[in-house]
């Protein structure tokens, strides 16, 4: 039997405190669509994502209708695009407009897949495709790109982490005109998920079905509002046990929504990401929960212990929840998406090496950070470079997201608008990584590589 | 026997004359039957919750929570299936 208390506790979560279905997302495998025709290629790719995606945006609609609860994304990812560019050479260029045009048409928010997976080394395809990624961010609108450089099995490729500092910098710079926004669409990964359905960083994976709809469900807000009703004298552990708690509730609409969109699009149901996922509306942030846990503002010494309790106990949570939880499952902690980190930017109290140590314990990496813009490519190789270090030693996901805020005097801040936000630039280190960066190769893969 | 569908329905606002009645009579409106009302004023202020049968029900989610909302536009009216409330506080 449902109860007044439990039924009024699920509206105000929705209501007041921004618990929401952050995104459904599609993933569809473009495997069978590579020709050795370019345009043969992209016209069936085109194709293929508009028949399978054609009702995916009228059934997250009627899925918010019936349970009340929005969902604010709907998004695909697709097969990384390096993959169809080996095969039929081009100019990979037309993919990213083929994909955007798809995206046009079926009506969802972000596409992401145009991508490479170069941790080893570059195939056919590979390193085309990454040389092309700041013409197609700057060309398109919808299209998300990441590349990933790293893991714990492979090492890291230092030759993609030299590439891919030039390629951060050249993207800011063709949409220097737009907020540096082609940046905030490209992520650089370590020891990237074939499962994520949050953008900038999805792709669908190649040990993925050919569809799959996966969940993010997001309520940093939620959390922060069962903190806010704790005595202040209450342990840690009791609250990592309310965190834990409440992280299952939410998991649980997500695991509902999800399964039952899968149904209706009759696709299988791939995972659910139980990540709490910052927007800069007021009270849906992950720095305030760190400062309701005791921070007097987060970047205070302290930031890092909290953010792996809060990390840990969300993880926790949503595994009970559900049975397939996947993805990056954590706390996201995006400097421009997050109103708290933003306030803790603009006085200075949080600094880029501090948010680095918070990498290391948290689910992603260096996240929707504007750097100074006229910081060399060497240096943002160098900031991903140490990312992909920490991802790689502790066999965790790690990314780069920087926006070098090209043009951007001092003391203005870039405005993305929506989701994406707004910061300050920050501050980095001004020693030079030129010599190390420039020496490329590889560094070897880990002893935690050998668990065989 | 068929599977009964079924609605939460809620309705917070400032007390007046006549609450109840309307949102019934909508609910009428959309062939849904009410199966339960808990409903308290405190502090001047109204909270009713109704589980509703929609099994039968001629309108969608959208048309019968609009409305209801049109029957007490001064309300705040919220329309779930009951399915989220079990999800999320059943295990």
């Amino acid at each position: 039997m449902l109860n007044m208390q439990d039924i009024m506790e699920t509206i105000t979560m929705i209501q007041d405190e921004n618990l929401d279905i952050r995104t459904i997302t599609m993933g569809i495998s473009l495997i069978d669509c590579a020709d050795a025709d370019i345009e043969k290629s992209c016209k069936k790719v085109y194709d293929k994502i508009c028949s399978n995606a054609k009702d995916l945006v009228k059934t997250g609609e009627l899925l918010e209708r019936k349970y009340g609860i929005p969902i604010v994304n709907k998004r695909i990812s697709v097969t990384p695009i390096s993959l169809l560019a080996g095969v039929s050479g081009g100019d990979p260029v037309e993919y990213a407009k083929t994909l955007d045009r798809a995206a046009q048409t079926v009506g969802v928010n972000f596409i992401g897949g145009y991508s490479a997976l170069v941790q080893k080394g570059f195939s056919a395809g590979d390193k085309k495709l990454i040389e092309s990624i700041p013409r197609a961010l700057s060309e398109t609108e919808l299209v998300c790109s990441s590349v990933n450089i790293g893991s714990t099995k492979a090492g890291i490729n230092m030759d993609a982490v030299k590439l891919m500092g030039g390629i951060v910098r050249d993207t800011a710079e063709k949409t220097k005109d737009n907020q540096c926004i082609g940046a905030a669409k490209l992520v650089v990964f370590c020891n990237a998920v074939e499962d994520n359905p949050f953008m900038a960083g999805a792709f669908h994976g190649l040990s993925e079905p050919d569809t799959v709809l996966s969940v993010g469900v997001s309520g940093p807000g939620v959390v922060r509002s069962v903190l806010a009703k704790m005595p202040d004298e209450a342990p840690l552990n009791v609250i990592a046990e309310e965190i834990k708690k409440t992280a299952f509730k939410i998991t649980r609409v997500g695991q509902l929504v999800g399964s039952e969109a899968a149904e209706i699009l009759k696709v299988q149901f791939g995972i659910i990401d139980l990540s709490l996922a910052p927007t800069p509306a007021v009270g849906d942030s992950v720095a305030h929960i760190l400062e309701e846990i005791g921070l007097e503002q987060c970047g205070a010494h302290g930031t890092t212990a909290a953010l792996a309790m809060l990390n840990d106990a969300v993880k926790k949570g949503g595994l009970m929840a559900s049975g397939s939880v996947g993805g990056l499952s954590g706390a996201f902690i995006p400097v421009t998406e997050d109103a708290g980190m933003i306030a803790a930017a603009r006085e200075g109290a949080l600094s880029i090496e501090k948010l680095e140590a918070m990498t290391a314990v948290c689910s992603v990496g260096l996240d929707m950070i504007v750097i100074p813009g006229d910081t060399k490519a060497e240096v943002i190789s160098a900031i991903i470079a140490d990312e992909a270090a920490i991802g790689m030693i502790n066999s965790k996901t790690t990314a780069v997201r920087v926006i070098p805020a090209i043009d951007v005097p001092e003391g203005t801040e870039l405005d993305f608008g929506g989701l994406l936000g707004s910061g300050p630039v920050m501050k980095l280190c001004g020693k030079s990584p030129a010599k190390m960066i420039n020496r490329g190769g590889r560094i070897p893969a880990p002893m935690q590589s050998l668990k065989n | 026997m068929k599977e009964i569908k079924k609605a939460v329905v809620t309705v917070i606002g400032k007390d007046m004359v006549g609450i109840l009645s309307r949102v019934s009579t909508a609910i009428a409106g959309g062939n849904a039957s009410v199966i339960e009302v808990s409903q308290t004023v405190l502090d001047g202020y109204f909270c009713m919750i109704m589980i509703v049968n929609i099994t039968e029900a001629t309108l969608g989610f959208e048309e019968l929570k609009n409305s209801i909302t049109e029957s007490v536009p001064e309300m705040k009216v919220h329309l779930m299936h009951e399915d989220i409330f079990n999800s999320m506080h059943r295990i």
